[in-house]
């Protein structure tokens, strides 16, 4: 009797591999990080005892000293929103090969998001501080130059999918290139672009609520304050603060996509 | 009269003059000024220039931070994916009863709000520092991406091959694991890729609040000034990034 088998020998073999290696990096994993067996011990105590301290929140404390700080973040996020649109525009007709039609500026400019991306927002804001010194100048540049890379190239690939007929019209009709972009291309991107720089919006508002931990401005820098006095009811309150403001924007965010897609 | 070729959108031109005016309220809210950001830039250079040439001196503190974040990222990612897996059942709207659903969709949301590096802060107090805080951070944050994206994927799934197999007499496991699991496991795969991916990146920063990895050396090499040895840091996890993403490319083509 022949038995038959979902795989042949070669796949089995490869899934077999894959599986070792998963299971030889775990166990080289789970042996050399250096995890101190008494914190791993006590923590649930110790979580719970966190969570004992945190309650109730000081509710009290948000309109003097959380609210100017929240409202700051959301300035920050906004700002850094629109700047890193701003600066992503240029990037994203270089990169897209349609609209630019020189080999050498289409790899320069993809080099270009590729580096913003890469670096994450936190750190672009511990280089800012060191540019601008602490404060919510650092953060917003710091969320503008980590949004260059994700709008331009999400903007590059709608760019690319534009169809050519329209700006064919124009050039025939003798629109110079600005009427060329704004009445042949903008209306086909118009649709992807307000959907990516809302996401984006909504990623940059949970981001800067972290960038006060390095200096850059915003409610992290009282909730590294609230953390290191040991205030853990503030700290609650500050946590709610940020949860709250996170779900609403998500809801807005929702809501406009929804009106206008 | 002759109508204009291109009617003007009125509503767009007045919500972006909105917007341009917030813009400029919002700078003055900040107190960002011309003076502040033209004195930046010219320390920007002063920077950049000391940031030049990168120097990989201290080799060996810089190879111990990175292998301590792929190693976080490597157990949070599984400890991630192994609590996903319940958490996304459980989470489904066609498959689990709604006192159960209700709960375990409101902690996944929990989950995924709040920044991996405040709950990074809030680990290292409860567990003290070290690569065990990061761990857990990370771990909190793949489950609420995980467990979301495979319950969606769970929601997606076709009734009927359910029904076949619970119509044999089997048990609810072996429904689960025959009629459920093989139509959602190559999505439940490629998440977990994207997750590992993202651990990756996320886990050379929660060293920042003292989680482990490399983000504390980084850190403290921001607060001594000691600008070449960051530019060596940075350069490292750039290539750390850029090369798991070529090796994700490369397993999820193989997979499809």
């Amino acid at each position: 009797m022949r038995a038959w088998h979902p795989h042949t020998p070669g796949e089995r073999l490869g899934r077999f591999a894959l599986t070792l290696g998963i299971v030889a990096a775990l166990a080289w994993a789970v042996r050399s990080v250096e995890i101190i067996p008494e914190f791993l011990a006590d923590a649930p105590e110790q979580m719970a005892d966190l969570l004992v301290r945190m309650w109730p929140p000081d509710l009290a404390h948000y309109p003097q000293g959380v609210h100017a700080a929240l409202m700051e973040t959301i300035h920050i996020a906004t700002l850094g929103t629109l700047l890193g649109i701003a600066l992503a525009l240029p990037f994203a007709l270089m990169a897209a090969r349609g609209i630019c039609r020189v080999p050498a500026l289409n790899m320069l400019a993809q080099l270009v998001l590729v580096s913003s991306r890469s670096v994450n927002s936190l750190v672009w804001a511990l280089v800012f501080v060191a540019v601008f010194g602490p404060g919510p100048a650092a953060g917003v540049f710091a969320i503008a130059f980590r949004s260059v890379g994700f709008v331009g190239k999400l903007l590059a690939e709608a760019l690319e999918e534009t169809q050519g007929g329209p700006v064919e019209a124009l050039t025939a009709a003798g629109a110079g290139w600005g009427a060329r972009m704004l009445k042949g291309v903008w209306p086909q991107v118009q649709p992807a672009f307000w959907g990516i720089a809302l996401f984006r919006w909504d990623i940059n508002l949970r981001e800067s609520a972290v960038l006060g931990l390095v200096g850059a401005g915003g409610i992290g820098v009282v909730l590294d304050d609230a953390i290191n006095f040991f205030q853990w009811e503030r700290v609650a309150v500050i946590l709610l603060a940020i949860l709250a403001v996170v779900v609403l924007a998500e809801v807005v965010v929702t809501r406009i996509r929804a009106r206008l897609l | 009269m002759r109508r204009a070729a291109f009617a003007p959108n009125w509503p767009l031109r007045l919500a972006l003059l909105a917007l341009g005016l917030y813009a400029i309220w919002a700078t003055a809210q900040l107190g960002i000024t011309g003076e502040r950001l033209w004195t930046g830039f010219g320390e920007a250079g002063r920077f950049l220039a000391r940031m030049w040439p990168p120097n990989f001196a201290r080799w060996e503190l810089l190879l111990e931070g990175m292998l301590e974040s792929i190693q976080i990222a490597l157990l949070s990612t599984a400890l991630g994916i192994v609590l996903s897996l319940p958490l996304g059942l459980m989470a489904a709207r066609n498959l689990s009863p709604w006192w159960l659903r209700g709960p375990v969709r409101g902690f996944i949301a929990v989950c995924r709000s709040l920044h991996y590096v405040i709950v990074a802060i809030i680990f290292v107090k409860a567990l003290g520092f070290g690569a065990l805080a990061g761990v857990a951070a990370l771990t909190v944050a793949s489950m609420g991406f995980v467990a979301k994206l495979f319950a969606e994927a769970i929601e997606e799934i076709s009734m009927k091959q359910v029904e076949a197999v619970r119509a044999t007499g089997a048990a609810p496991a072996a429904v689960l694991l025959y009629g459920v699991l093989p139509q959602v496991a190559s999505r439940f795969v490629g998440f977990c890729i994207y997750q590992l991916d993202s651990n990756l990146r996320n886990s050379t920063l929660v060293g920042i609040v003292g989680a482990g990895g490399i983000g504390g050396t980084l850190f403290a090499a921001f607060k001594r000034f000691d600008y070449d040895f960051v530019a060596a840091i940075l350069l490292s996890i750039i290539a750390l990034i850029f090369a798991a993403e070529v090796i994700s490319g490369r397993i999820r083509q193989a997979l499809r």
